[in-house]
């Protein structure tokens, strides 16, 4: 298999009339590389997709791929194979004539075709089912023969355009792992589209997060959960509790927050944002449901606030606790389940606390809509 | 499931009002308005061409003289067969496939457009301007072909203005306005049944091919078209029956020298009065353009219940 090539995105515009879907998109993929484009329905991702490879063009800037400039060069010349959201399986065809259907386009003969699909079929582990049509398959079935489809072509670049999206929880936990292990495999360049952020971070070596055709944040999955660099990004990312204020002081990269609600608060100021937040600035301090814990004793400290039970939802490996601070201040934490009895109940009055380390603090902005 | 059970299930979903209507107004429909007619007339063409007192009498008895008389011609002829009537019989049905082809030709890539691009005004607009003329009866399209078809009409006069030609072209004579006034009155018939099918089939399978390095004519050729094969068979199957079956058309636009092979019917029925041999006739047309369409379904792999989709 070849190897993967990088794909960069330079100063990339698309516009569709006077609505602009992608807004400056500045992106270096290396080769070789499992990158995601997370971001909520409507942000732009799939647009980036298709520039990519190659259904529309950057209304400016330059796609390269293999650092050849793409432009002008259409979706049936690139070295890049798309899997669609609803997979686009031929259905008239049979399993192994959808899989070689890009190397009938070549011309391959039929003995050449049929080698080549039971290949791919046995490292999909669906040997034996090349004879089938795919509405005879299950939709994991489906869902290999369409990467297996794509792997055919031997591409570069392989595009997955929220590929597992039709596919149930389980399902969807398993592919997602299996689609890694091909990735490593084959070791060509994956670029994932999503909007679910379990996915991106699971399977992606880097992530960007996107918002209304802007991509807010790139990083490594840990980068964007741990040190978000935007409201937006923080919040949607993952679930996160948002006490909105003002900064009060800030001492190195720790910052004291006066909240509107919860008093003031101790975190560490987001990276990016390092040097320029200053003393007065409206902000935003993040602290996420698991960072939350029920403090030992009712002592106060700038990192602690009292806050009261409101209900419980118990998903198994941990308990979500739904709270309500100061002034209605709807609160999350998220306790994990080492089988103790249970800490909280239904209006017990508690004092929780956080590792300031571990809340993030940003200039105030716009967050993700529920 | 027994056929008890069948009524049962269909007057329970139906109600008993709703189902007796629909029960009989079907029944009514299929025995009364088709069945009965057809078996009537395939009795005719089994019997002997007698003046009305005779009829029912002691000669009135089945025979196939009909049958033979299209194949043989009549007895003591010159010919062994009838060269003048399967003549035209063979040219009637030769065509028809040609007007059939035709319109598919026209049409696959007009109903292709219509059904990828989704919705829009351009595309109402579109689709009424092929609506509209059928506001406008058969006749008086037909005698609108002739004249724009005719030696001073509208084509020849221009053709003329712009030096293309010296004399006029004889379009009725050479049948070139048959063949467009027979497409033209199918042209529908044809769009919309592939134009039903093409508007479902999943863009992206389109967009995969592309992706996949497939020019357009092999787009069509491994995907389009297997996928509108339902919608194609139905239009052709519409297409060749109502033309080989076309009256009207023929008798305003055909030539002095070609005769549709539904005119020789009319003429027995009407001007020669001899029903049971118009009726013959009429039996073994409609027998020959089933079994070619059945043929042609079977060649094209091509379940008859595709059809109803």
């Amino acid at each position: 298999m070849t190897k993967g090539v990088d794909v960069d995105l330079e100063n990339v515009w698309i516009r569709f009339g006077d609505f602009v879907a992608v807004r400056e998109a500045n992106v270096n993929i290396k080769g070789g590389e499992f990158f995601s484009f997370l971001g909520p329905s409507g942000c732009g991702k799939t647009t980036i997709l298709r520039s990519v490879s190659g259904f529309l063009e950057p209304s400016e800037g330059n796609v390269r791929i293999g650092g050849r400039d793409m432009a002008g060069i259409g979706p049936n010349k690139r070295p890049t194979a798309l899997i669609f959201q609803n997979l686009a399986l031929f259905p008239l065809m049979k399993i192994w004539e959808n899989i070689t259907f890009s190397m009938e386009v070549k011309g391959a003969s039929k003995a050449e075709r049929r080698k080549r699909a039971d290949e791919l079929l046995d490292m999909i582990a669906l040997p034996d089912q090349g004879e089938k049509l795919p509405s005879e398959l299950s939709g994991g079935q489906k869902q290999r023969v369409a990467i297996a489809r794509a792997l055919c072509a031997e591409p570069d670049v392989l595009l997955l355009d929220e590929p597992l999206s039709a596919l149930d929880l389980k399902l969807r936990q398993h592919m997602r792992t299996e689609l890694r292990e091909i990735q490593q495999r084959v070791g060509i360049t994956f670029i994932y589209i999503t909007h679910d952020q379990g996915e991106a971070l699971t399977m992606s070596d880097n992530v960007a997060v996107m918002r209304a055709g802007i991509i807010d944040q790139i990083g490594s999955g840990h980068t964007v959960y741990n040190d978000p660099a935007t409201p937006f990004v923080a919040s949607f990312v993952g679930e996160n509790n948002v006490f909105r204020g003002k900064v009060k002081s800030i001492d190195g990269d720790m910052a004291l927050v006066s909240t509107n609600r919860t008093g003031e608060l101790l975190a560490r100021i987001a990276t990016t944002v390092q040097g320029s937040l200053k003393v007065g600035d409206p902000a935003m301090m993040f602290v996420r449901p698991e960072a939350l814990n029920i403090a030992p004793d009712i002592s106060s400290a700038p990192n602690r606030f009292a806050a009261m039970v409101k209900h419980e939802e118990f998903e198994g490996q941990i308990y979500n606790v739904f709270l309500e601070g100061s002034e209605g201040k709807e609160i999350k934490m998220s306790l994990v389940n080492i089988g103790k009895e249970r800490q909280s109940a239904e209006g017990m009055n508690l004092t929780l606390e956080y590792v300031p380390e571990q809340a993030i603090v940003l200039p105030a902005g716009e967050l993700a809509s529920e | 499931m027994n056929v008890g059970q069948l009524f049962k299930d269909f007057f329970a979903k139906n109600g008993i009002g709703l189902g007796t209507f629909l029960l009989v107004a079907v029944l009514f429909w299929v025995v009364i308005l088709i069945v009965l007619p057809q078996l009537s007339m395939l009795d005719f063409s089994f019997r002997h061409h007698l003046p009305p007192p005779e009829m029912g009498g002691p000669k009135d008895t089945y025979t196939i003289e009909h049958y033979k008389y299209l194949v043989l011609g009549a007895p003591g002829a010159d010919t062994s067969y009838n060269v003048v009537d399967l003549g035209v019989f063979g040219r009637t049905l030769l065509a028809a496939l040609f007007v059939t082809i035709l319109d598919l030709l026209l049409c696959y890539p007009l109903a292709y457009y219509l059904g990828q691009s989704r919705g829009g005004g351009a595309i109402r607009i579109l689709v009424l301007l092929l609506i509209i003329p059928y506001w406008i009866n058969e006749i008086l399209r037909a005698f609108a072909f002739r004249i724009i078809f005719g030696e001073s009409g509208l084509i020849n006069e221009m053709m003329l203005a712009m030096g293309l030609i010296s004399n006029p072209v004889d379009f009725i004579r050479a049948n070139v306005a048959l063949y467009a006034g027979l497409g033209y009155a199918y042209i529908l018939l044809m769009i919309f049944p592939i134009y039903n099918v093409i508007e479902s089939l999943d863009r992206n399978q389109i967009e995969a091919a592309r992706d996949m390095g497939a020019p357009w004519w092999r787009i069509h050729w491994r995907i389009v078209i297997p996928y509108a094969k339902p919608g194609i068979s139905s239009g052709c199957t519409m297409v060749f029956m109502l033309s080989a079956g076309a009256l009207a058309a023929p008798q305003i636009l055909g030539g002095p020298s070609s005769l549709w092979f539904t005119q020789i019917i009319y003429q027995w029925f009407n001007t020669g009065g001899n029903w049971p041999r118009g009726a013959a006739f009429a039996i073994v047309l409609l027998v020959t353009c089933i079994i070619i369409v059945l043929s042609m379904m079977r060649l094209f792999k091509v379940k008859i219940g595709d059809i109803g989709k």
